[in-house]
C-alpha cells in the first residue's frame, strides 16, 4: 500500500522491447486484484442502489451515473467470498466491459482501491489450475509485485452477460 | 472531380421516396377526363426531381424510366393527351416499378428486368397511341442539363456557331462560363474546332484560337441565347440557326470535318452526345451496365430525420432564453455573495430587506428556469414528431387498388393528417394501420349490390381520423359496412377453441375475440386478409408501442377501431408505487383503477391462485412482493392497496405496498448497460437522482405464472 509508483517501476525490469501495461489494483479482504487501467472509467464511493427484482445476488442493483443507468456488481459475491458490510472505504470501480458486440458500463464493488502498477507482459504468469476454487476464465494471469501476489482479472469474462443470464434464471426460480 | 457522390445517396433516396409518395397521392386525386393542370404539374415536378437526381448520381435506369413517365405526363399537361383511367393506372404502376428500382439501387440488389421491361412496353404503347400529337414534348422544364437520356427525344433547338476573336479573353470573358449559362437553358453539346491552333512555339497564352459549334436542344428562344452572348457579340462571329433533324448524331455528322472531338460542357452530363435510344433493350443494357458501378451500401433504413426549420428556430430561441435565465441566476448568486460579506459586519433591518429582495429574485429566476426547461424539453421532443400524414398517405392508394380488386365502391375520407406523432411510433404503426384498412375493406364494407339491398348508399365510406387527447394520439378507422357478425364470431371462437360453448360473453367481449390469435371468419381466404394472423398481430404491435386498440361495432351499421398511442416512446405518464422499500413506476396507460382491498372479496382457487371479486367479475390477484422475491409478511391482504391493470385485454390486480404520486418520467434503457429484465420495461431517474424501474405488467404476469407453476409462490 505504501509503495509509490517509482520504486514499483524499478522493481519491474523495464527493457525497451517489453510491452508494459498499467493495472489498477483493489482489495478484497487480503487479496489483491488488478484490472487494465484503460478499462477504468472512474472510481466512486459506495452509494445506495436501486435493486433489480429477481437479479442474481451478486448484482446489487442499478445507479444513476450522470443520466445513464449502470448496474453494480459485488465482486465478493461474484467470487463467493464471504461478504462484508459496506463502509466508508467501500468503493465502486466503474469499468468499460466489452462483449456481445457492444461496450457496456458496469460498476464493481470492492473493499478498497490499492495501487497502480506497471507490469510487463512477460511478468504476467499463467495462473495455476485451482480446480473448482475459481473459474479460471476470469483470470488473465498472475504477477508478483513487492513479493505480493496480484491476480489480474479478465473483466470481459468476469462480467459477461451470459453468466448474468444463467444466474438470473436460477435466481428467479429460487427466489421468494 | 473526386467528390464521393455516395455520401449524398441517402439524401437522394429519402427525397426520391418522398417524391414517389407525392406522385402517388396526386395521381389518385387526379380526376379522369378532366386533368387538373396544377395536379399534373405537381406530379411532373416530383418525377422531374427524381429524374434529375438519378441522372446526377448515375442511376441511369431510374432516370431513363422516369423520363418516359415524364413524357407521358408532359403530354397530359399540355392537353395533347387526355387523362384516361388506363394512363393513370399505368402511371401508378410505374410509380411502383420506380420504387422497386430505387430500392434496388439503394440496397445494391438486382432489379427485376422483366418487370421493368413490361412497364416500359405499357408506357411506350400509350405514348405511341397518339404519337403524332407529341411533337412538342420537351420544353425547358422537362429537359434538364443533367439528363443525358434526353438527346433521343424529339425536340427543338439551335445550332450556335461561335467563333471568338483571338482577343476575347483579354476582356475578361470566359467561354466556359457562357456555355454553363447555356446549359441552364437546355441540353447543350459542344464541338470544338482547334484547327486554328498555332504550333506550340508560336502560341500566345492570352489569345484564343479555338472556335465552337454548339448544339442546344430544348424550347429555348433565340433571344435567350443572344442574351448569353450579349457581352461578347462584338468580339466574335456568332450565328444562331434553328436545329434541324432529331438527334444529335445526325447533327454531328453534318458538322465540318475540322471537328476534333466532342467536348461536353455541362459539368454533370459527360455522356450527352452518346446515343441513347429509349427502347426497352437499350434501356436495360444501360441499366445493366450501370449496376455494378453503384457502390455497395448498407441496406438498413436511414436513421436520419427531416426537421422543419421552424422547429429548429424555436429550440434556438429557447436556448437563448435559457442563457438569459442562467446569467440572471448568476447575478443573484454574485449579489448574495457580496451581500453576505457586508451582512457579516452588521445584521440590521436594511440587510434583511436586501436578503428578501435577493430571495425574491432567486425564486423568480428558478421559476423561469423551470419554464425554460419544460419548453426546451417539449421543443426537443417535437423534433422527433412527424405528421401522421406520412402513414395516412399510403392509404388512398391502398383503397384505390383494393376497391378495384374487390369490386367495391369506397369513398375514403381522411382527417387530422397534421396530428403529430413520434417518428418511432410512426414507423411501427404503419403496418397495423394498413392491415386494419384492408380488413375494413375486405370484411367491413359490402359489395354495392348487398349495400343497395340493405338500403345503404352504393358507395361505402371509410373514415380515417387522428387527433390528440391528453398525452395520447387517437387514430380511428371507421367504416359503414356490415359490422361484426357476433353470432358468427362466437361460433368461430367456439370452433377454434378460444372460448367454451357455455361461456357467457358481452357483446363487447365478442367483438374483441377478433384479436385472438388464430381467429379469422372470412369464408374465403383471400390474399387481402383472412389468414387469421392479422388482427392478432395488429394488437401485439400496438401493445408493443405502449398503446391499446379497441373495437366498437354494430351489426349492419359498421365498425370503429380506435387506436390509442402514446405521443412518444421517450416519456411516459407513470404512477409511482413502492414495493419492498423500492420505488417503481407503473405506466398510467396500463392502469384501470386503484383500490383498497376488502377481505370479504378475496377467494382462493385450488388453494393456490387468489382472485378478487371486483363488482361482478373475478380478477386474478398478483402480489408484487412475491413476483419480485421480496419477503411478504402480509398473509391477510385486507386493506392492502391494489392497482388494477389491463393485461391482454383483461384486468389483473397487483398488490403494492404504497401508492405515491403520478408524474411524467423519461424512459431510460436498462439494456444499454445491463440485460433485459423480464418484469421491467426500462428505468427512469426520479427527482432526487435515484433510479426507479418501470414495470412491464405483461412481464409481471408471466413471471407470476412461472413462479406459481414452479411452486415458488404459495398463496
Amino acid at each position: 500500500m505504501s509503495t509509490s509508483l517509482d520504486p514499483v517501476s524499478d522493481d519491474v525490469e523495464v527493457t525497451d522491447n517489453i510491452h508494459e501495461n498499467q493495472y489498477l489494483t483493489f482489495l478484497l479482504g487480503d487479496e489483491e486484484y488488478g484490472v487494465d487501467i484503460l478499462r477504468v472509467q472512474e472510481i466512486r464511493g459506495w452509494d445506495s442502489v436501486t435493486t433489480i427484482p429477481n437479479a442474481p445476488a451478486f448484482i446489487k442493483g442499478v445507479i444513476n451515473l450522470r443520466g445513464t443507468i449502470v448496474s453494480i456488481l459485488d465482486l465478493r459475491e461474484r467470487f463467493g467470498i464471504e461478504s462484508v458490510d459496506y463502509n466508508e472505504l467501500t468503493v465502486v470501480v466503474v469499468l468499460r466491459v466489452k462483449g456481445e458486440g457492444k461496450d457496456r458500463i458496469m460498476g464493481v464493488v470492492v473493499d478498497a482501491v490499492s495501487e497502480v502498477y506497471h507490469i510487463a507482459e512477460n511478468d504476467l504468469k499463467d495462473p495455476p489450475d485451482l480446480g473448482y476454487a475459481i473459474n479460471m476464465d476470469y483470470m488473465k494471469g498472475m504477477a508478483t509485485v513487492d513479493n505480493k501476489m496480484v491476480s489480474i482479472l479478465d473483466i470481459d469474462q468476469l462480467m459477461s452477460l451470459k453468466d448474468i443470464d444463467d444466474a438470473t434464471e436460477s435466481g428467479g426460480k429460487a427466489g421468494a | 472531380m473526386s467528390i464521393d457522390m455516395s455520401q449524398f445517396h441517402e439524401a437522394f433516396f429519402e427525397e426520391s421516396f418522398e417524391g414517389l409518395g407525392i406522385m402517388e397521392s396526386e395521381l389518385l386525386t387526379l380526376d379522369v377526363g378532366a386533368g387538373d393542370v396544377e395536379i399534373i404539374n405537381t406530379i411532373f415536378r416530383a418525377a422531374h426531381s427524381i429524374k434529375g437526381g438519378a441522372g446526377t448520381f448515375g442511376f441511369m435506369n431510374v432516370s431513363e424510366f422516369t423520363h418516359v413517365m415524364e413524357t407521358l405526363l408532359d403530354e397530359m399537361r399540355d392537353g395533347s393527351r387526355g387523362v384516361t383511367q388506363f394512363a393513370v393506372d399505368s402511371l401508378l404502376g410505374s410509380v411502383d416499378v420506380l420504387r422497386t428500382m430505387l430500392e434496388a439501387a439503394r440496397d445494391n440488389t438486382e432489379v427485376d428486368e422483366e418487370m421493368v421491361a413490361a412497364r416500359y412496353a405499357v408506357l411506350n404503347k400509350i405514348l405511341k397511341e397518339e404519337a403524332s400529337d407529341s411533337s412538342s414534348v420537351d420544353d425547358v422544364e422537362s429537359v434538364p442539363p443533367a439528363d443525358p437520356s434526353v438527346s433521343n427525344s424529339v425536340g427543338e433547338g439551335w445550332v450556335i456557331s461561335f467563333i471568338p476573336h483571338t482577343d476575347l479573353l483579354m476582356a475578361g470573358n470566359d467561354p466556359v462560363r457562357m456555355f454553363r449559362a447555356l446549359t441552364e437553358l437546355g441540353e447543350l453539346s459542344a464541338k470544338i474546332d482547334s484547327s486554328n491552333l498555332p504550333p506550340f512555339t508560336e502560341l500566345v497564352p492570352e489569345d484564343l484560337y479555338l472556335s465552337w459549334v454548339l448544339t442546344l436542344t430544348g424550347d429555348v428562344s433565340k433571344a435567350g441565347i443572344e442574351e448569353v452572348f450579349e457581352w461578347v457579340e462584338d468580339d466574335c462571329d456568332l450565328t444562331i440557326t434553328p436545329l434541324v433533324g432529331n438527334t444529335q448524331n445526325e447533327q454531328a455528322v453534318a458538322e465540318p470535318a475540322a471537328v476534333v472531338e466532342p467536348v461536353a460542357v455541362s459539368t454533370v452530363a459527360p455522356a450527352s452526345v452518346k446515343e441513347k435510344v429509349s427502347d426497352n433493350s437499350a434501356a436495360n443494357q444501360v441499366a445493366e451496365k450501370k449496376k455494378p458501378a453503384t457502390k455497395p451500401k448498407k441496406a438498413t433504413e436511414s436513421a436520419s430525420i427531416r426537421v422543419g426549420i421552424d422547429k429548429v428556430d424555436e429550440i434556438i430561441n429557447l436556448v437563448g432564453e435559457l442563457v438569459i435565465t442562467q446569467s440572471m441566476l448568476d447575478q443573484v448568486g454574485e449579489d448574495l455573495e457580496a451581500h453576505a460579506e457586508t451582512a457579516s459586519v452588521g445584521g440590521d433591518s436594511g440587510s434583511q430587506k436586501i436578503n428578501a429582495d435577493i430571495l425574491l429574485r432567486l425564486n423568480k429566476g428558478l421559476a423561469q428556469l423551470e419554464r425554460n426547461t419544460r419548453e426546451l424539453q417539449d421543443g426537443v421532443m417535437r423534433i422527433r414528431m412527424l405528421p401522421i400524414s406520412f402513414v395516412f398517405s399510403r392509404m388512398p392508394r391502398l383503397v384505390h387498388d383494393l376497391s378495384a380488386k374487390l369490386n367495391k365502391k369506397i369513398d375514403l375520407q381522411v382527417s387530422g393528417e397534421e396530428t403529430e406523432l413520434d417518428k418511432t411510433v410512426m414507423e411501427n404503426i404503419g403496418d397495423p394501420l394498413v392491415h386494419l384498412v384492408r380488413n375494413a375493406l375486405d370484411h367491413g364494407i359490402e359489395t354495392p349490390d348487398i349495400r343497395l339491398a340493405a338500403g345503404k348508399p352504393e358507395t361505402g365510406i371509410l373514415t380515417l381520423n387522428a387527433y390528440h387527447q391528453g398525452g395520447n394520439v387517437i387514430i380511428e378507422i371507421k367504416d359503414d359496412g356490415a359490422g361484426i357478425n357476433k353470432a358468427r364470431v362466437r361460433a368461430k371462437a367456439i370452433e377454434k377453441g378460444i372460448i367454451a360453448e357455455g361461456d357467457s360473453l358481452t357483446d363487447d367481449e365478442i367483438n374483441h375475440l377478433i384479436f385472438a390469435p388464430g381467429f379469422s371468419t372470412a369464408e374465403v381466404v383471400s390474399d387481402v386478409s383472412g389468414r387469421g394472423v392479422g388482427m392478432d398481430v395488429v394488437k401485439t404491435s400496438i401493445t408493443k408501442l405502449g398503446g391499446r386498440v379497441v373495437v366498437q361495432s354494430e351489426e349492419g351499421k359498421g365498425s370503429v377501431f380506435t387506436i390509442r398511442l402514446p405521443l412518444t416512446l421517450a416519456i411516459l405518464d407513470g404512477q409511482l408505487v413502492t414495493v419492498g422499500g423500492e420505488s417503481y413506476v407503473i405506466p398510467l396507460i396500463a392502469i384501470i383503477e386503484s383500490l383498497q382491498v376488502d377481505r370479504t372479496q378475496i377467494n382462493a382457487v385450488a388453494g393456490k391462485a387468489e382472485v378478487y371479486k371486483l363488482r361482478d367479475e373475478y380478477i386474478p390477484i398478483i402480489r408484487a412482493r412475491a413476483v419480485f422475491g421480496v419477503e411478504d409478511n402480509k398473509a391477510d391482504l385486507h386493506e392492502s392497496l391494489m392497482v388494477i391493470v389491463e393485461v391482454d385485454g383483461s384486468p389483473v390486480g397487483i398488490i403494492v405496498d404504497e401508492l405515491q404520486g403520478q408524474q411524467q418520467v423519461v424512459i431510460k434503457s436498462l439494456e444499454t448497460n445491463y440485460r433485459k429484465v423480464e418484469t421491467m420495461s426500462g428505468a427512469t431517474i426520479l427527482g432526487d437522482g435515484t433510479v426507479a424501474l418501470i414495470w412491464d405488467v405483461n412481464g409481471m404476469v408471466s413471471v407470476h405464472k412461472k413462479k406459481l407453476n414452479n411452486g415458488v409462490i404459495k398463496a
